[in-house]
């Protein structure tokens, strides 16, 4: 019982997708960021509690956030902070951005390396992207086991985790050895709340690029000089370095062809009686139009 | 994802008063924990600034948790079974989530694990939780206990149990028995010294017990055989480890169904004293219904907020005649009128905890090194004399109001509010109680008319609040042109209205005591109407959102006053209170088989 983990916990800062107003989409059908709040990717945070609650049974375990953006991405670590974890990495450098998943992962487990944890803990998907790739793809890049559509992390000793995962026709317990990445579902536990000692200990981090911007003067009541772990790690490309052009917009085969924005135009409805002519009928309509099949 | 921090300006509002660089100055002993705590802070934006944010995590919890599950709670309730009490599931959740918040222990000193924070923001806390589920508020305003033991208690005591509390460890408070309701002086409760265990034993029994299965009980019993007042009953703390007390049932109450309310057994319950012995009552029970009170008066705030926004939601939701309800100058007078006396209420909680924040820190500074200079001392006894003094009025005024406030929400829903489907009508159940527990309305007459009779209030009214300046900000006077001519007529009429209540206490003159009783609501409060008007003519002057409330309030309590001065001026002193016990002949028909 006396052994310690180091966990990494992936998350994503994402828009709210989930209270979308009028001018969520911008008429080329791309996402209207600045209409959106940002927030913490919501099954990102069924991730961090599992993580947490790995620290809250083997006291001396460190948690930590992982994440990728924009300067303000750093949000998300505070976010980790005020609920107990022990730190985290924001990795923001303009080569990293346009990335696709497939780049995306390869900088995270660049990262990874230079982490070395026992355990990675990521949401099963982001709710901008809805892929479900990255998790398993940074797996693959570090030839690790991975779990998925985890809902409780039952056991974990030196060797072994015990993964509850929901599928979609009953539940499954599976063992895998560490270290191992394991996505989290929506139906796992909800986070647990900030913690307010926590907040009044963490609430003036943050990192060096936020403390340069002129937006934030005057906000840091006490300097990093004084109180040290007031500061949030920033690593760039050179911090993780691997090949260059695996990173971003380079290294992202994904390329989007065209993007439909959907209205729909009738306004007549039709009755159907629910015979199954009616119901073929239906079907074959549906398949004509492409919209199943 | 709501937050009941977030959505309610007003709430931030009260944190911006100018007494707070006092208020924190005072209970942060200049930011002496800075550097010895990595929470505490280091000067006064630091620290409101930390109110502010520990008040955002409390309001989403209880928006998006203690809320989403009240319902529910409402219909489960707490069990009891082997003298055991099991609380409803949602209320196990929000017990989880506010101790994973840490939030448990707010206002007590960091030693024991508490976040410091003085009254207005331990307020708002209980008001915050009252709005979102009114049962649980209970059992999250019982921490309340820990503030008399901090106070009180030996250091062994606090050592003891007060770190505890952060641990998300629940309190009651044991003093209720079946013959000891109001008049508190007959508990029976025996307390007796065991020479061997070195400990006192608790015997009897105890009835409306709050909580009544907590972890640390403050239990009021006789320690002193033989004797028959307040003088033989002392305070004692008891833990449930110990054992000895069972739970024999829960109360089937009409509201507040998440608070199991119990009837206690003590069976050679183990306990230790707080406190000096005989003291129990006449100090350390005064001490700790006072800061009951306010729970309440918070309490009935947050049943009010509730109340109201449920309201204003429907009348702007329902339509009738082709358009919304809120359209009808029925309708929104009623809204009006609520809005006014829900932020009367509140204007008098925050300036209740204000007055009581400034005596309690100033009385915590006193160490064997450290007394009180003379003008501390005075400080002292100015606010602490206005914290008694507002209390009762608070406690009354605003349980009134959270009732009316409750009762007219279900009438703007019109036959739906009185369905089972709206919150409506669990507002309404739980507004009730607020009137009647912790004091009724009329024993917080009886805490308020020596300060009518006395003079006191008149004397408040005039040097605290009549002698202000009526000047809005610029801020104000940007956002609202004629603010200042609206609130010079408001203070105009407040001038009036209190020279009418010195006219109608004028009246009481050479009158005998029972007539004095006979009328003491009445004036007590007009005296509140008044402080409440005030409150709101002052935060008006801050912002522009107070005017119309400070308007409309004002108005109303005019007419209130009016009506309560005329009945004084015309009733018969020398007949009324023969013609009212009348009543009494009709005992025959209740009694009749």
């Amino acid at each position: 019982m006396s052994k310690e983990f180091k966990i990494v916990v992936l998350a994503k800062q994402v828009p709210d997708t989930r209270n979308v107003g009028k001018d969520a989409m911008t008429p080329e059908g791309t996402v209207n960021r600045a209409a959106l709040p940002a927030i913490f990717n919501p099954e990102d945070m069924n991730a961090l509690e599992q993580a947490l609650r790995i620290k809250d049974k083997f006291p001396g375990s460190k948690v930590y956030i992982l994440t990728m953006g924009p300067f303000r991405a750093a949000e998300v670590i505070r976010e980790g902070l005020f609920r107990g974890t022990d730190g985290g990495i924001l990795l923001t450098d303009r080569r990293f951005a346009g990335a696709d998943t497939l780049a995306t992962s390869y900088a995270i487990s660049q990262a990874i390396k230079k982490m070395a944890p026992d355990m990675i803990v990521a949401g099963r998907q982001a709710i901008d992207g809805d892929t479900a790739q990255v998790g398993p793809q940074v797996a693959e890049k570090l030839g690790w086991p991975q779990v998925t559509y985890a809902e409780e992390i039952q056991d974990i000793d030196e060797n072994k985790v015990t993964v509850l995962r929901r599928l979609e026709r009953g539940i499954e317990v599976v063992t895998s050895t560490l270290p191992c990445l394991i996505t989290v579902h929506a139906t796992a536990a909800p986070c647990r709340p900030r913690n307010a000692k926590m907040v009044l200990k963490y609430k003036y981090s943050r990192t060096a690029n936020e403390e340069k911007d002129p937006l934030n003067e005057g906000k840091y009541a006490i300097s990093v000089d004084e109180k040290p772990y007031l500061r949030i790690q920033e690593w760039t490309v050179d911090d993780v370095g691997g090949d260059a052009e695996s990173y971003g917009f380079a290294g992202s085969p994904t390329k989007v062809k065209k993007v439909e924005n959907i209205v729909f135009k009738a306004k007549e409805s039709k009755v159907l009686s629910g015979s199954d002519a009616d119901i073929d009928s239906l079907i074959g309509e549906l398949m004509a139009n492409h919209e199943i099949g | 994802m709501a937050n009941f921090y977030k959505d309610n300006q007003d709430l931030k509002f009260q944190l911006s008063h100018p007494m707070m660089k006092r208020i924190v100055e005072l209970k942060e002993n200049n930011y002496a924990d800075y550097g010895k705590y990595d929470y505490a802070p280091k000067d006064f934006a630091d620290a409101i600034d930390s109110y502010d944010r520990v008040m955002d995590i409390i309001g989403q919890i209880c928006g998006d948790i203690l809320a989403a599950n009240a319902e529910q709670v409402d219909a489960d309730g707490p069990v009891c079974k082997d003298g055991r009490v099991t609380y409803a599931e949602g209320t196990k959740k929000n017990q989880e989530a506010l101790t994973q918040a840490g939030v448990y222990g707010i206002a007590l000193p960091r030693k024991y694990d508490g976040l410091n924070f003085s009254m207005v923001p331990y307020v708002m806390a209980a008001e915050l939780t009252a709005r979102a589920d009114a049962g649980y508020a209970n059992i999250w305003g019982l921490q309340d206990c820990a503030e008399t033991i901090a106070e009180f208690a030996s250091e062994e005591i606090k050592a003891e149990f007060l770190p505890r509390i952060h641990k998300g460890e629940t309190c009651s408070m044991d003093l209720t028995e079946p013959d000891a309701g109001s008049d508190l002086q007959a508990v029976m409760l025996k307390a007796t010294w065991d020479e061997g265990k070195q400990m006192w034993m608790l015997n009897g029994v105890k009835r409306f017990i709050t909580n009544g299965d907590a972890d640390i009980k403050l239990v009021l019993a006789r320690s002193e055989e033989g004797t028959s007042d307040a003088r033989g009953l002392s305070y004692f703390v008891h833990d449930k480890k110990w054992g000895g007390v069972t739970v024999r049932r829960i109360e089937n109450k009409l509201g507040i169904h998440g608070s199991p309310t119990c009837e206690l057994v003590f069976r050679n319950a183990p306990a230790k004293i707080v406190g000096d012995r005989k003291m129990g009552l006449i100090k350390y029970v005064m001490s700790l219904m006072n800061g009951a009170r306010l729970g309440v008066g918070a309490q009935s705030v947050g049943i009010s907020e509730a109340a109201y926004r449920e309201a204003l939601k429907y009348a702007n939701e329902r339509e009738q005649f082709g358009k919304k309800i809120i359209e009808f100058p029925a309708v929104y007078e009623m809204l009006a009128v609520m809005k006014a006396k829900l932020q009367a209420s509140r204007a008098i909680l925050y300036e209740t905890s204000r007055c009581v924040d400034i005596y309690k820190a100033l009385n915590a500074l006193v160490t064997p090194e450290r007394k009180l200079t003379p003008e501390e001392r005075k400080e002292n006894k100015k606010y602490s004399r206005y914290a008694d003094m507002l209390t009762p009025l608070l406690k009354m005024t605003s349980s009134e109001f959270c009732n009316q406030n409750a009762y007219d929400a279900i009438q703007v829903h019109g036959g739906s509010g009185y369905m089972k489907e709206y919150p409506v009508e669990r507002l309404y159940r739980d507004a009730r109680i607020t009137t009647i527990y912790e004091g009724t309305s009329q024993l917080q007459t009886v805490a308020a008319i020596r300060y009518v009779t006395n003079g006191s209030y008149l004397e408040m009214i005039r040097n605290e609040y009549e002698s202000q300046e009526i000047k809005v900000s610029d801020s104000v006077a940007a956002a609202c042109p004629d603010a200042q001519v609206r609130l010079e007529k408001v203070k105009a009429r407040l001038v009036a209205m209190t020279e009418q209540y010195e006219k109608t206490v004028a009246l009481m003159e050479g009158k005998p005591e029972e007539y004095i009783d006979f009328q003491a609501r009445k004036m007590c409060e007009m005296a509140a109407f008044i402080i409440e008007g005030y409150l709101l003519l002052l935060d008006s002057l801050r912002c522009e959102k107070f005017i119309d409330s400070a308007e409309v309030f004002s108005e109303r309590a005019q007419a209130w006053n009016n009506e309560r001065h005329f009945y004084i001026y015309n009733c018969n002193s020398e007949t009324i209170l023969s013609t009212c016990k009348n009543v009494k002949s009709d005992l025959d028909i209740v009694y009749q088989d």
